[in-house]
């Protein structure tokens, strides 16, 4: 899996277009991903023409090797894609936030042996344990999504501590400490309200991160069975009729990478709100 | 103690710490998974009596505690037993699996760094020009290409359209056909090598970035020493560390790279096995294939961990970080 930490920005000096590129791209992705939810060209289980048909105006992207229109199935892969990357980023952020904030308020040891635990979990081969934790409770969305999530939670744990670490030695919080502030108090009003920005940042990473995890997975085998096929288990499909549909081996994979893409530059764009030193120290 | 030893004693706990994590997530998933091994043994129609025997056999008759001890025991002693389906044993089909995945990962990742070193020099030597921006966007498409369809790709391009290299297969007697084993680890190695050059690519720009903006290179030129002797004096010593960190990553990644590539281009490693253990329900594969990656990733993490320490003394006069 890429690593998340990030080596300097390389595009040019526009924050707004970064931004922009970003919104339209996610943005085009969330709207067919709720058309699919009350719209959608052909049933996605119908025979809708003849066996890998190529693309025409009635089948945009052809048909599979069934005969069922592949744009619709592609169309669906937003919707699944986006559920999965929200469903990892929930339950990844919501067990990654609470360890870390524990392990920043933790004490010595207790701090030491929660760093070290996270440590160990961040070294595991997120893959290979997905692999894992689907082969054990079968292939479906719920399950890639809850293995991912977890996955996620050891990254977001760690930064978690380290943001709120540096916020707990300022001098706000001394403040809040002697005038009496529970720390429960402390978390929410002081700390949380000072690392959302970049953490919001790292779980649009870490959403991209996620898509293509679960597109890995799916494409191995270990996915959804349809009707929730991800574009990973499109192209695990379309790569056996390579020779005679070559569009069906391209189309989704175009439309994971467009996904991808507008999540890390709407990350990249947030970054740039956030953060206006970044523009200026390069 | 000297602090790069309190060092090695910390990361090597951490090391054997980790694995045995790994050990019990691997015991309580195998335990979790559905079905009792035995029926996944002797199949359907087997008799009560059979089952039994079965059971005896593989110790799943025993209590948890003792079947985890058994299990811990016989993995410190690189015993991981015996495939159900093939009846092979698992450890030597294992190092024939890794006849391929080894080339098709160590190939990638060298290819990687010879494509990524001097591409991410060049974009920060021309930093915010043209090929600054051109090599950027590459990498930025790079990262978020998916490993397995930039294989698709290049099987569409160079074995379907171009009819150069071989769509996928391997010679059924392996690397004693020197020629068609190589030919059919082209695109393989090519598709690895391509997914890691990317995000390698920006740190390499991002550390020479550094090294060029330093005080010491400025130092170094004022005291009167040549500007390429300045850079290989100090700066490839200084800008390697963080590259050295990220390569241990990388080199991780190429390996679980390589395991899914398997799959692509129907290559007979370490991946397509584990993938045909998991469907097959071939415990005792799918548990030794997981246990001896975990174990590669872990050595590989150690390793750049280790390597990184030697090179910068600051690191090491670190004995604790936090």
């Amino acid at each position: 899996m890429t690593p998340v930490a990030e080596a300097g920005p390389s595009r040019p000096d526009r924050p707004s277009l970064t931004l922009a590129a970003g919104l339209l791209l996610v943005g085009l992705h969330v709207l067919v991903a709720l058309l699919t939810l009350v719209w959608t060209p052909y049933d996605p289980t119908a025979l809708a023409g003849m066996r890998l048909e190529p693309p025409s105006l009635l089948h945009w992207a052809g048909t599979d090797r069934l005969g069922r229109d592949f744009f619709t199935a592609i169309m669906i892969g937003s919707r699944i894609a986006l559920l999965v990357g929200l469903g990892a980023i929930a339950i990844g952020g919501a067990i990654g936030v609470i360890l870390g904030l524990l392990a920043a308020f933790a004490q010595r040891f207790a701090d030491d042996a929660l760093a070290a635990a996270l440590d160990i979990l961040i070294a595991f081969p997120t893959l290979l344990i997905a692999m894992l934790v689907v082969a054990a409770s079968g292939a479906s969305l719920g399950s890639s999504v809850l293995a991912l999530g977890i996955a996620l939670s050891a990254v977001v744990a760690r930064l978690t501590r380290i943001l709120a670490k540096r916020v707990l030695v300022m001098d706000f919080i001394t403040a809040a400490r002697t005038s009496g502030a529970t720390w429960p108090a402390i978390v929410v009003e002081h700390v949380l309200p000072n690392i959302w920005p970049t953490l919001a940042i790292n779980f649009a990473l870490q959403f991209g991160i996620a898509v293509v995890a679960e597109a890995s997975l799916s494409y191995l085998g270990l996915g959804a069975p349809p009707p929730n096929a991800s574009w990973g288990s499109l192209l695990q499909e379309a790569q056996g009729t390579v020779y005679t549909a070559p569009i069906a081996a391209i189309a989704p994979g175009l439309a994971l990478v467009s996904l991808v893409i507008g999540v890390n530059l709407l990350a990249d764009g947030l970054r740039d709100v956030v953060d206006p030193t970044r523009r200026a120290a390069r | 103690m000297p602090a790069i030893l309190a060092y090695l004693v910390r990361r090597l706990v951490i090391l054997v710490l980790s694995l045995l994590v790994a050990a019990v997530v691997l015991f309580v998933l195998l335990r979790l998974l559905p079905g009792d091994p035995a029926n996944a043994l002797l199949g359907v129609g087997a008799t009560d009596a059979q089952i039994a025997a079965a059971r005896a056999q593989l110790g799943s008759d025993q209590p948890l505690a003792a079947q985890f001890a058994d299990f811990l025991g016989k993995l410190a002693r690189f015993d991981l037993g015996q495939s159900f389906v093939s009846k092979t044993d698992v450890l030597p089909e294992i190092g024939r699996r890794l006849s391929v995945t080894l080339p098709l990962t160590i190939g990638g990742f060298v290819l990687a760094i010879a494509i990524a070193l001097p591409l991410g020099i060049l974009a920060a030597v021309k930093s915010g020009r043209r090929t600054d921006g051109a090599i950027s966007t590459i990498s930025q498409l790079g990262i978020a290409i998916p490993v397995f369809w930039l294989g698709i790709l290049l099987i569409t391009l160079f074995a379907v359209n171009l009819r150069i290299f071989p769509s996928g297969g391997f010679p059924l007697k392996g690397w004693s056909e020197v020629g068609p084993a190589a030919l059919s680890m082209v695109l393989p190695v090519a598709t690895v090598a391509l997914v890691i050059a990317a995000s390698l690519l920006r740190y390499v720009r991002s550390a020479t970035l550094d090294v060029l903006g330093s005080d010491y290179l400025r130092t170094a030129r004022a005291l009167g020493s040549g500007y390429a002797t300045a850079v290989v004096r100090h700066g490839i010593r200084n800008g390697a560390v963080p590259v050295i960190s990220i390569l241990g990553i990388e080199l991780a990644t190429s390996f679980l790279g390589a395991v899914t590539v398997e799959k692509v281009y129907a290559l007979p490693g370490l991946g397509s096995m584990l993938l045909l253990a998991i469907s097959q329900r071939d415990y005792p594969d799918v548990q030794g294939v997981l246990f001896v990656s975990t174990l590669l990733v872990l050595l590989i993490g150690f390793l750049a961990d280790l390597a990184q320490r030697l090179i910068d003394p600051r690191l090491r006069e670190q004995a604790h970080t936090s």
